[in-house]
Order: C-alpha cells, then sequence, then structure tokens
C-alpha cells in the first residue's frame, strides 16, 4: 500500500487516481491510492459519508445524478466507463444476497466464470463446496442455510468468478459475534492473492483487516 | 449497442406507438364516414336518439357512483378485518370472469324463469307458469346497472388494495383511532384523498367502461331503444355498409358523451373535495358510523359475490340440464347431450379463443416486459409518470365503440378485414394496459442487489435479465399472462368488428346465442368462456409452486393480483 501517485507503468493491484465522486457541487468522495495484490485497504466512516458511493464508482454502477472524475485502474486497465460486468471486480454485499431460485450450487455456478466442460465444472462447484466445509451442501435450498453457511457461499460465489479485486460492503455486520472473526479470518485467508477495499463502520473489522484506514474523502482515521 | 440493445432500447416506443397509433388511426377513420351524407343527418333523424343518450349516461354514471362507493365502503369499514380477507377472496377471481359471461349469469339468475324465481315458486310466489316481468332488458336500464356495479365492484376493489400501501393507509388509521375516530370517519378524512387519486384513473375506465359497453348491454340492457353503443354496432353490422355514416356520427357522439361525462365527474371531483377538511375541522368522530357501515359493507360485497357465483352456477347447471320445468328449483335430470351435441362447435371455438388469447397475450408481455427492462437498464428515473399513466390507460378511457368503427374501415380498405392475426393485434391493444398494470410493480419492486450481485460476477444485462430477474418474477409473469389471456378471451367488440363474424370466440358466440332461447347451449359457451381464464390463473397460481417447490424464500411472499 503506497499513496503515492501511481507508477507509470502497469502493474498489479487496484489504483484509484484522483477518484473523486461528486454529487451536486458536493464532493463524496475523493480517493488517491494503490492496493497491492494481498493488501486490505479499509474505508471508514459514519452511514451516508460516501462509502457506498465509492463502491458504486468502483463497481460502475453510479446511481443518476452522481458525477465521478479520476480514475479507477485495475492491473493496469483503466476501467473508466466500463460497464460492471466487464470489470472483474468481485463484490460482497452486506448480506449474501444469493440468489433465491438457484440451488447452493447453481449459485456458484453462475458465479464460476465460464468455460469447461459440464463435469470439469461441476467437479469444481464440488471443490469450492469442499473448501468451505460444506461438502454435500450442492442441491440444498439456500434459504435453509444458516447464516454462517450462507456467508461461505456467497464468498465462494464471487471467487468462484476470478476476480482481479475485491470489494467487502460491510460483509460481516449481519453475522453474530462468535461467527464474525471466523468469517472474517476466511475472507481475508481466502483473498490472499487480490487487492481488497473493506468499507466498514466498524473499528473491529477495521483493525482485523490489518491494513491502512481512511475516510471517503482520504483522510486517515486513526484507531 | 447490440442489434438486440437497440431493439431493446426502442421498446418503450413500441409500446407507446402500439397504444397510441391504434386509437388515433381509428379515431380518424370514424370521423371522416360521420362527416359524409346521412352521417349527423341521420343520427339526428333517428327517434331513439335522445332515450339512448340518457341510458348511456345514466347507467354509465349510476353504475360506477354504486360500484365505486361500494368498493370504498369495503375498504373503509374492513380492511384488515378478518372478513376483509374473505371477501377478498371471493370477489377477486370474479375478476377473471368475462363480462358477458356475468352477464349470461345474471340474467339467469333473475330473469322472470330464473332460479331466483324458482326457487320461491310456487311456495312463496304462487306462481305456476313465469310471470310477466321486465326484470332483463328493463327500458330504464336498471339489471344493466346493476350488472355493470357487480362486475366492476371486483375491480376497482382490488385497485384500491393495491394502492392502499403507498397512502401509508394503516399508521394513518391508528392516528385517526388514537384520536377517538372511527374506522369509517378515520379512513374518509385521512386516506381517501390518497388512495382517491390512485383510483382516478381505473374509475374513470369504469365509467368509460359503463357507459359505452355492448356486451352485457346487448344482454342485460333495453332494447327499444338499446343504449348509443349497442344501436352504433347494429348499424355498423348491416352488411350493406348503408348505416355507415350514421352509425360513425354515433361514435363520434358517443365519444363526446364520454369526454362530457368525464369532465362533469372531474368538476364533481373539485365540488366534493373540500368538504374533507370541512367534515375534519368540524372535528365529530363518526364513532356510531362503524356499527351501520360494516355489515351494509359486508352484505353488499358478499350479495355481489354471491350473484355472480351463483349465476355462473347456474349457466353451468343449465348446460348438463335434461327436462327443467318452470317452477322446479332443479331440473329433473342432468345429461351430456348438449354438450355431446356442440362439441364440435365448442372446439373448434375454443381453439380460436385460445389462440387470440395466446396471441395478443404474448405480444404484449413482450412489448411491456421490453419497455420495463429497457427503462431499468438505462437506469433513469421516469420522467413522466403521468403522461406514460394516462397513455396506458388510453385503450380504457378512450371506449372501443369510437375507434374500432374506424379500425375496422381501414381494415376492410386494407383487405385485412376477417383475419386471424390482424384482430389477434387488435385484441393486444386493449391487452397491453392490463398486462402493464398487472406486471410493473412487480417488476419495479425486484431487489436491485440481485442483479448487482449478477454483474459483479461478470453476468452481462441479457444474462441478468434471462437468469436472474425474470425466474424470480415467475409468480408475476405467470399472473400477467393470465391477466392478459382473461382481457383477450372477454374481448367483444374487437373480434366482432375487426374479424368482421368470420371469426367466432365464446365470447361472440355466447352473446350471439343471447337472443335466442336456447339456456343450455348458452350455459355452455358461457361456461367454457368463465373456465378459460379460470384455468389460466390457476395455472399462475400452481405454476410457481411446483417449480419452486424446494426453493422457500420463492415462496414466502406473493403480493396481491
Amino acid at each position: 500500500m503506497t499513496l503515492a501517485p501511481p507508477p507509470s507503468e502497469p502493474q498489479n493491484g487496484l489504483t484509484l487516481n484522483a477518484l473523486t465522486v461528486t454529487q451536486g457541487n458536493t464532493a463524496l468522495v475523493r480517493l488517491t491510492a494503490h492496493v497491492l495484490p494481498g493488501q486490505v485497504l479499509t474505508i471508514m466512516g459514519p452511514s451516508g459519508s460516501g462509502k457506498s458511493t465509492l463502491l458504486s464508482a468502483l463497481i460502475g454502477a453510479l446511481p443518476p445524478g452522481f458525477t465521478s472524475t479520476g480514475q479507477v485502474i485495475l492491473d493496469g486497465r483503466d476501467l473508466s466507463g466500463m460497464a460492471p460486468q466487464n470489470r472483474q471486480i468481485g463484490l460482497l454485499f452486506q448480506d449474501d444476497v444469493l440468489f433465491p431460485h438457484l440451488s447452493v450450487a447453481q449459485n456458484l455456478g453462475f458465479g464460476l466464470k465460464p468455460g469447461g466442460s459440464r463435469a470439469d465444472r461441476h467437479a469444481r462447484i464440488e471443490t469450492a463446496l469442499d473448501r468451505m466445509g460444506l461438502a454435500g451442501f450442492g442441491p440444498r435450498d439456500p434459504a435453509t442455510l444458516s447464516g454462517g453457511q450462507r456467508a461461505r457461499v456467497a464468498l465462494m460465489r464471487t471467487l468462484l468468478a476470478e476476480p482481479k479485486a475485491l470489494l467487502l460492503d460491510e460483509p460481516f455486520s449481519r453475522l453474530d459475534q462468535s461467527l464474525r472473526a471466523q468469517i472474517r479470518a476466511l475472507t481475508f485467508a481466502e483473498a490472499r492473492n487480490l487487492p481488497v477495499i473493506l468499507v466498514t463502520h466498524d473499528i473491529e473489522d477495521a483493525r482485523a483487516a490489518g491494513g491502512p484506514i481512511l475516510d471517503p474523502m482520504g483522510n486517515p482515521v486513526g484507531g | 449497442m447490440t442489434l438486440g440493445g437497440t431493439l431493446l432500447g426502442s421498446a418503450p416506443w413500441g409500446l407507446r406507438a402500439g397504444l397510441a397509433l391504434p386509437i388515433a388511426a381509428g379515431l380518424a377513420g370514424t370521423l371522416a364516414p360521420a362527416l359524409r351524407e346521412g352521417g349527423f343527418a341521420g343520427l339526428w333523424a333517428w327517434d331513439g336518439l335522445g332515450c339512448a343518450v340518457r341510458l348511456s349516461v345514466g347507467t354509465g354514471l349510476g353504475s360506477t357512483v354504486l360500484a365505486l362507493a361500494i368498493a370504498l365502503l369495503i375498504v373503509a369499514a374492513l380492511s384488515g378485518t378478518r372478513s376483509f380477507g374473505l371477501l377478498r377472496r371471493s370477489l377477486s377471481p370474479l375478476l377473471a370472469l368475462p363480462h358477458a359471461a356475468a352477464a349470461l349469469g345474471l340474467a339467469f339468475l333473475i330473469s322472470p324463469s330464473g332460479w331466483i324465481a324458482r326457487a320461491l315458486s310456487p311456495w312463496a310466489t304462487g306462481w305456476d307458469n313465469p310471470p310477466d316481468l321486465l326484470i332483463l332488458n328493463d327500458p330504464m336500464g336498471l339489471t344493466l346497472t346493476l350488472g355493470l356495479v357487480a362486475k366492476e365492484v371486483p375491480f376497482l376493489l382490488l385497485m384500491a388494495l393495491a394502492a392502499l400501501p403507498q397512502t401509508d393507509a394503516h399508521r394513518r388509521a391508528l392516528v385517526a383511532a388514537s384520536l377517538g375516530y372511527g374506522r369509517v370517519a378515520g379512513f374518509a378524512l385521512t386516506t381517501l384523498p390518497a388512495l382517491y387519486r390512485s383510483l382516478r384513473l381505473p374509475t374513470f375506465a369504469v365509467l368509460a367502461y359503463a357507459m359505452t359497453n355492448v356486451d352485457m348491454a346487448m344482454i342485460l340492457g333495453p332494447n327499444l331503444p338499446p343504449p348509443l353503443a349497442v344501436q352504433v354496432t347494429e348499424w355498423m353490422s348491416d352488411p350493406s355498409l348503408a348505416r355507415l355514416p350514421t352509425a360513425a356520427a354515433g361514435a363520434v357522439l358517443q365519444l363526446a358523451l364520454v369526454i362530457g361525462t368525464l369532465g362533469l365527474w372531474r368538476l364533481a371531483e373539485y365540488a366534493l373535495a373540500p368538504m374533507i377538511p370541512a367534515l375534519a375541522l368540524r372535528g365529530s368522530r363518526g364513532a356510531g358510523l362503524d356499527r351501520l357501515v360494516a355489515p351494509l359493507a359486508q352484505g353488499l360485497g358478499l350479495t355481489l359475490a354471491a350473484s355472480l357465483g351463483f349465476g355462473i352456477a347456474g349457466l353451468a347447471l343449465w348446460s348438463f340440464a335434461g327436462l327443467w320445468q318452470f317452477p322446479d328449483a332443479f331440473p329433473a335430470r342432468l345429461n351430456l347431450a348438449t354438450w355431446a351435441k356442440a362439441l364440435p362447435d365448442l372446439t373448434r371455438t375454443t381453439a380460436t379463443t385460445l389462440g387470440l388469447g395466446l396471441g395478443s397475450t404474448a405480444v404484449a408481455l413482450g412489448l411491456v416486459l421490453a419497455s420495463l427492462e429497457a427503462q431499468g437498464r438505462r437506469n433513469l428515473p421516469d420522467r413522466a409518470p403521468t403522461f406514460k399513466a394516462w397513455l396506458i390507460f388510453l385503450p380504457l378511457i378512450i371506449p372501443q365503440i369510437a375507434f374500432l368503427p374506424g379500425l375496422q374501415v381501414l381494415a376492410l380498405h386494407l383487405g385485412a378485414k376477417g383475419g386471424f392475426v390482424i384482430t389477434a393485434m387488435v385484441h393486444s391493444v386493449f391487452v397491453i394496459p392490463y398486462v402493464y398494470l398487472s406486471l410493473a410493480p412487480a417488476f419495479g419492486a425486484w431487489d436491485a442487489r440481485f442483479g448487482l450481485a449478477g454483474a459483479t460476477l461478470g453476468a452481462s444485462p441479457a444474462r441478468i435479465f434471462w437468469h436472474l430477474r425474470a425466474p424470480m418474477l415467475l409468480a408475476p409473469l405467470l399472473t400477467a399472462f393470465a391477466v392478459g389471456m382473461a382481457v383477450s378471451i372477454g374481448q367483444y367488440l374487437p373480434t366482432l368488428m375487426i374479424g368482421g363474424g368470420r371469426v367466432e370466440t365464446l365470447t361472440t358466440e355466447a352473446i350471439a346465442l343471447s337472443s335466442g332461447g336456447n339456456r343450455r347451449l348458452i350455459g355452455a359457451y358461457a361456461l367454457l368462456q368463465t373456465m378459460a381464464p379460470a384455468v389460466g390463473f390457476a395455472l399462475a397460481l400452481t405454476l410457481p409452486r411446483l417449480i419452486y417447490a424446494n426453493r422457500r424464500a420463492m415462496l414466502a411472499e406473493r403480493p396481491n393480483l
């Protein structure tokens, strides 16, 4: 993690180059940062402080009325103007957002990068379930899973799409205390080769991430 | 942008054009012959004109005021209570009941030789023969008014229920109750003004339909003279086209009457609106009102539901009846003779009916879905929702009788009259509004985070639509399809005029038979006409439960119809 201006040569990681989001005349986000694979940048602030605006700008889904300037560069690719599905940025939501009409395996299959034979894909889904301690859960209805199990399926679904960066939108806030640390550790472990941006209002999550902590306007947050 | 994307982007315009163009062309096509020789002159020369106009306005206004009043009374006095659930469950299926079947059922129930007279004879009435009473086709149109009320209360009630959550009705009722207001008074003072704003367009549609309908009026309404719309239809049906200018002039007059009456209604709104704040200022709690209004609303609602329900049961019974002499409450024996004899005709007519329904609904649903999806993808707020609401309601407010004659003339010139495809296309003009009204709320309420989750997983908008949004909206999609089918199955005038007598559906046949005396055959056609949409709704309710039997979150909630 460096706060220096991004280097001119393409390099691995997620770069925010004077990324600024404004609504009317109010700037909600102003960030310059470079997040290397394996690093976590935490953005902290109270609700309404522009955290979710930042996430929308990063995935390319800003609502009407917002304008963004500056650049988002991922592994040397400038993402400006790119549609969400082409950005290769994975997102974990506050709750799991598992698709209720699909089984657990079908949810994972939806995420899994296209290509490979049917048997091949099936095997990859089984391996992923195994890894999460959810062997045999493939045909299950996601609505019958516990909160921790759903969180793990959501994480796996995101990672199977093979994103080049990962955004976390308070993904641990709905979990109870005992699960929270466990899922958090699992998420950071699974994402160890990706640049990660964590958005949270919880100082414990921020500290556990281990990286620098900024507010949406780029000011360091003490703690 | 891809070809598919371009097509999708033009869908909202296609939808608008699909609604506005046929209506505009039809109106123009109606106006032109009306201005020819024998047009208005022929109309003014007709003796029955004054009476026909009075009938149109009288039955239209009377039935609309009554239907709106009953629907509002039911919402005011009963919403949230247990008897409301019962009433709602018994009234909502009646929405799918075609107007013609409802009218035929009522006719079988209340005519001098109908089921009610039979049930009461001879022990209570002393009648051994049907009495010589003019109950059906009474010259003042009272029976027609009653039939229209019975059919429109379920529609207005469900429209009110759909709009109620947006009015914050529950909390307003709590506030009013905590200030000591009775249920009905609290509703009238706090919720009614907001609710009425959402009910205005549906009410206008009801008023326009009631003033101009042909199918119910032919069965229940007066004959000599009939209401104006029926007379126009009769003039249009003259194969020599000699009365075409007079018919067109009548259609133009009918349109003017509807516009004038809608204007009158709007003036009445302005006059009545200040009453609510004035009453609120007086502060009387109206607590005693509830004891009076609640049983009244419940009684009226159940009577309407029962009259339509028993009407349909009567139709069914007649179609299986052997000998059924007058004072007997039930037929002496039941058999399948009617069905067996009419089977080839019934099969052919049912096939045509379903074909028209499937074709027109598929077109309508495709246009509506593409239009909604295109709006959603552009991620733009609705810039002119009022304008669009008016456009969607246009085919329901501009009377069919005003622009179908013009369309018929155009179809004739193009050599397309009497074709199945053109008839289906004209059906879809009337199917689109209902499909839109049925689908749009559920489509808009879909949680956008599912789409965002799909996009961040690399799914294209098309994949998100086909694999996430459409399957998750399976239940509302099927309901919208069933609604569209029901609307198409019930169409009378478009089938008659555009089909030119060559496209025979269950509805046109049932109405053609209604003037004759063959109750068994009428019963068979009307029963099939009732069953066809009912099967559609049953499938729309059952299929999602079967398909998503193992998906708990998909079954959790099913909002209104």
